[in-house]
This record gives structure tokens, sequence and C-alpha cells, in this order.
């Protein structure tokens, strides 16, 4: 994103004061869109999601069927969805509410789209019984959606999403039985790590 | 009605032809400007201020890329003028300033934007 214009326009040029009021106000907006976005992601829900997701990643290595592993990291990836929503919630209510509506529309815009592939990748997966290559396509997949939602944020945020990706590459071409391994620690260790980061260097 | 066309396209010439605008209102809305807020670095501080609980010294260098020194200078003289507060604490051994917008400071801040809205809306309409 560009830095808004720090230079002050001259003073004492008269073809344009409304023009500069103008300018000043994007300048504003464009301040205030970018200090939103510098901390609109929230650090500890990050983590939060990464230690549900280390213990779903536990709960499903014990699962015999495919659909009971299927399901458990179904209701991670809800209860994931539900920490999220609320520490993001808070934190834009935290900093004053609808000023947050930028940053934060741009980032689901270009999230939500490579989740919706994921969903429906998955359901093709189930359908011809290949599940096993799940674990790669979602980390891919939410990488993609942190890399480019990301674009917006602070460096780290892509840079995570980035992560994921590489991860999730390796795993589509590792043994299947490292999916667990996979997941645990894309959706378990990289959030914690990365939600801790964030957390403590661009508060909360 | 012709008459006041006529005026308002003489007073048009006479501004181009002198270079300088201003009927009076804008010359008085121009005036008034609160000086404090009106400078750039500023205003980006405020405007950083008003989306964030706080922002710590670094933080708000990072994001207006800006100076040690010209943040600090800019940053003292919104807090003697009572816009932003200021606190200083230790994390670990490393010295933390954390400066939050006070509500007199929002309330400025929302004055200039009002203000920056009056003067787009006056030239329209003049």
């Amino acid at each position: 994103m560009t830095t808004p214009e720090l230079r002050q326009p001259r003073t004492g040029d008269p073809v344009a004061l409304d023009d500069r009021a103008r300018d000043n106000l994007r300048f504003i907006r464009e301040t205030m869109e970018r200090a939103g976005s510098f901390t609109a992601v929230p650090g500890w829900g990050g983590v939060a999601i990464g230690i549900t997701a280390l213990g779903a990643a536990v709960i499903a290595s014990r699962q015999t069927s495919e659909l009971a592993w299927l399901m458990t990291w179904l209701g991670e990836a809800v209860v994931a969805v539900c920490i999220a929503a609320w520490t993001t919630l808070t934190k834009a209510r935290e900093a004053g509410g609808s000023l947050f509506s930028g940053p934060g529309r741009r980032f689901v815009y270009s999230f939500a789209p490579p989740l919706f592939v994921g969903a429906v990748v998955t359901v093709v997966l189930a359908r011809i019984g290949y599940t096993e290559a799940a674990p790669g396509v979602w980390l891919l997949l939410y990488g993609t959606g942190v890399v480019t939602g990301g674009a917006f944020s602070i460096r780290i945020v892509p840079l995570m999403g980035l992560c994921f990706m590489v991860l999730g590459t390796v795993a589509l071409f590792c043994p299947w039985s490292w999916g667990n391994a996979f997941l645990a620690g894309g959706f378990g260790a990289l959030h914690v790590a990365f939600g801790g980061l964030i957390a403590r260097k661009y508060g909360g | 009605m012709a008459a006041k066309g006529g005026a308002i396209r003489a007073g048009r010439e006479e501004r181009s032809r002198r270079g300088a605008p201003t009927p009076r209102g804008r010359e008085a809305a121009a005036a008034n400007l609160d000086r404090i807020v009106h400078e750039r670095t500023r205003l980006a501080i405020v405007s950083a201020l008003a989306v964030n609980p706080s922002l710590t010294f670094n933080e708000l260098k990072g994001l207006l890329k800006v100076t040690d020194g010209n943040l600090s200078v800019h940053a003292r003289k919104l807090e003697e003028a009572g816009y932003v507060g200021c606190t200083k604490s230790f994390v670990g051994r490393v010295p933390q300033t954390e400066y939050r917008l006070s509500q007199a400071g929002r309330r400025a801040l929302e004055k200039y934007l009002d203000h920056m809205e009056a003067l787009i809306r006056a030239t329209r309409e003049g």
C-alpha cells in the first residue's frame, strides 16, 4: 500500500482551497485505513486458534473412520471462525468501530474466495474418496487467502500466509499419513507463533 | 438574476486575474483552521490514533515513515495542546512511549473534518 503523502501542500497557493480540503480528507482517510489495518489482525486470536487446532490434531489422529476425521477438522474450522470473528470484532470496537470497515472489508473480500474454493474441493475429495489430500489443499488455500488478504496489512501477515502455502505444497507431496502432523504444524504451530508475534509487536 | 450571474462571473474573472481567490467566507474559514492539527505529520498522528486505542512511538514512526526527531517534535506539540496523552514505561529495560488521543484531540479532529467538508461545500456552491 502506498504511504499517504506526508508533504504539506504549499500554503498560500490560492488556486484550489477546496482541492486542498479534498486532499486533506483523503490523507486522513488513508492514514486511518493504514493505521487500522496495522493492528486489525487479532494476534491473540491467532494464538487461541492455534491451540485449539493442536487439540483438534490430537483428536483427529485417534479417529478410525475417514468421516469422523473430516468432521473433527470441520468442527475445528467452525471453532476457529468463531474465535476469529469474536477477536476481530472486539478489537475493532476497542479502536473505534466503523472506521475499520475499509481494511476489514478488503481483508474479507480477498480472504473468502480461496476458502470457498477449499470447501468445494473438500466436498469433491470426499466424494471420490481422496480426503488424504485435504490437509495439503487446506493449508495451501488458507495460505493463499492470508497472502492476498494480508497484502493490505503489516508485512508479517502475508509472510504467515506464505509459510502456510509452502507447508501445504510440501504436504501434498509427502506420505498421506503425515496429514495430521502437517495440519498441527500449520493451523497449530504457525498460528501460535505468528499470532504471538503480531500480538506482542503490534498490540493485541 | 442576470446581474447576479454577472457579478459571479466578474468575481471569477477577478479571481483568475489576481490569481487570488477566496470570497470572504472561505478566507475566514481558512484563517480559523486549527493549525495544530492542520500540519501534515500532526494530522497523520491524530488520524492514526483515532483508530487505535494507543500506539507506541515506534509504531507511529513505522506507520508514518517519519524520523525520530520529527515525530517527537510534533507529538510534543500535540501533547502541549492537550490533544494527545503520553505515558512512558519500561518494557524490560527498553523505555517505551505510548500515545493516545484525548477527548480534546478527538474533538479537534472532528472539527477539522467538518471544516474541510464545509470548505468543499462552499466552493461547490460559490
